[in-house]
């Protein structure tokens, strides 16, 4: 039994990106449903699971289920950082196929910006790290890009290009938080936090919120726009903490990929649109070489002088991803709603032509947890 | 399993006394750091303290930039012990940006972050 095509996202929204003065997480996250079930034709009452992760509440899933007056079948509050939306896409594939449920909200927000200014988080450095100081979670990435360059040569030039690449996407995008021109000399210019990786480096801290709606295949189409079907997923975890990362150079992408492209049965050249999870600019080199976009050790050179960029040859993080549009602590969430729209062809000024197939990518931990959706139109059933 | 401390406990009363040993399993001769219950290898429990020869190669390195008034740069890095295990640290005794990866160092036990005992490197052969 396969999950391909057994379920779809009917309804889609993001809530309180950028600034969202006065309202707390959960609130951004209920505006976000609201959004959602709007865009679905669905009434709160039919929800039946819910999915979320807040990482100051560990009970969030009790607290969106209090705050939306349901009383779920299932209450879905697994935490594995930003990746855990798209692990939640698959759980909610699995209790519709199973008719244990129905109708599966997934929901997400974060007043981070407003409320202190940068990432909120309840994590403590871990013990066998803490006494030498590394940045949370900076250092961990820099560790990560500090080794790519080492090993393949990969240059300071080229992680600069995954940031202009995500602000020229974000030009193209009303809602992103920074459009202002961006260039590598920018990049390269801006403050060195933690070596190899800058200030340009690193994803912005907004607020936001965001929510899906998922129902079975079956009925997808009863709904006002076009669904969008969950055709493969996998997950990958190799660590928790840096220091206990086996190989700094090859992330759990590169088997929740596999296994998501498999379930799916396309390869990384059938794919129109790619959403990564870019906390830092090296996660998009690595994502890609684990992803089979291209070898390993060759991302420097695939995403250098626009190749991820509009216009390049792979559009990826077509929103401005979350060094340019949004970055609430978990980006998960925002690669799959940017992947609804430019399936749904709703993506205005920065809209792929004909996109049908797109792979979704959340980052948990400090590339410690990775999932992989591949989603698709009906074209693609 | 034997009542008392866990293996976190043990390290760190070993440290504390200015001793650093890491685990070996005695199933299949893993070495094994940071301290566990059971081997990840091979899920043995039969976990004994060993020292190691101090000898580690630096894997990966971050320098931290601070203001001067803010106590200043220090670095970050992650070493592969001889004995094929890799820990987070800190490379005393040598510039910064004179730390890279294939660098070899030695242990000793220094000071971490609030004045504790904590394992740190040195290059090997004492430069700088
Ligand atoms: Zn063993």
């Amino acid at each position: 039994m396969s999950l391909r095509g057994k379920a779809a996202i009917v309804g889609a929204a993001l809530a309180g990106c950028g600034e969202a003065h006065g309202k707390s997480a959960m609130e951004i996250t209920v505006e976000a449903v609201h959004g959602a079930l709007a865009d679905a034709g669905v009434s709160l009452c039919d929800v039946d699971a819910i999915a979320t992760c807040q990482p100051l509440d560990m009970l969030s899933g009790l607290t969106l289920a209090q705050e939306l007056g349901l009383n779920p079948r299932f209450t879905m509050n697994n935490r594995m950082g930003g990746s855990s939306f798209l692990s939640h896409t698959l759980w909610a594939a699995m209790l519709l196929e199973l008719r244990l449920a129905d109708t599966v909200l997934i929901a997400y927000g974060s007043n981070q910006r407003t409320a202190s200014g940068k990432l909120m988080t309840a994590l403590g450095l871990p013990t066998y790290e803490a006494p030498y100081r590394p940045m949370f979670p900076l250092s961990s990435y820099a560790l990560a890009a500090d080794r790519h360059m080492t090993q393949f040569g990969t240059t300071r030039e080229q992680l600069a290009d995954v940031a202009v690449a995500a602000r020229a996407w974000a030009q193209k995008n009303p809602e992103a938080f920074v459009r202002d021109p961006l260039t590598r000399e920018d990049v390269i210019a801006s403050r060195l936090v933690s070596d190899p990786l800058r200030v340009r480096d690193c994803c912005l801290v907004t607020d936001g919120g965001g929510a899906l709606v998922m129902r079975r295949a079956e009925t997808a189409k009863d709904h006002p726009r076009p669904p969008v079907y969950l055709l493969g997923g996998g997950e990958g975890t190799t660590h928790r903490d840096i220091s206990e990362m086996p190989d700094l150079t090859v992330t759990g992408a590169a088997q929740s990929g596999a296994a998501a492209m498999e379930m799916a049965g396309v390869r990384p050249s059938d794919i129109d649109v790619v959403e990564l999870y870019d906390a830092f600019t090296i996660n998009v080199i690595l994502f890609l070489e684990d992803l089979g976009f291209c070898r390993k050790g060759e991302g420097g050179a695939f995403v250098e002088s626009g190749g991820i960029a509009p216009g390049g040859h792979l559009p990826v993080n077509t929103n401005g991803g979350g060094l340019s549009c949004v970055h609430p602590g978990m980006y998960g969430i925002f690669t799959l709603v940017e992947a609804v729209r430019q399936l749904r062809g709703e993506a205005g000024d920065r809209q792929i032509d004909g996109a049908e197939l797109a792979l979704a990518h959340g980052n948990g931990g400090v590339l410690s947890s990775q999932v992989t959706n591949i989603l698709g139109s009906e074209a693609t059933l | 399993m034997e009542k008392g401390p866990g293996p976190d406990a043990v390290f760190a009363a070993k440290l504390a006394e200015g001793v650093f040993e890491i685990q070996k399993c005695g199933s299949c001769g893993t070495h094994v750091f940071h301290p566990r219950v059971i081997c990840p290898a091979c899920g043995s429990a039969d976990l004994e303290w060993v020292t190691p020869s101090g000898k580690a190669t630096v894997y990966a390195r971050t320098v931290v930039r601070r203001k001067p008034e803010r106590g200043g740069d220090y670095n970050v890095v992650l070493v592969d012990l001889e004995e094929g295990v890799r820990m987070m640290s800190r490379v005393d005794g040598i510039a910064h940006d004179e730390i890279a990866a294939g660098l070899k160092v030695i242990a000793s036990i220094g000071e971490g972050a609030d004045g504790q005992s904590a394992v740190v490197f040195r290059p090997e052969g004492g430069a700088g």
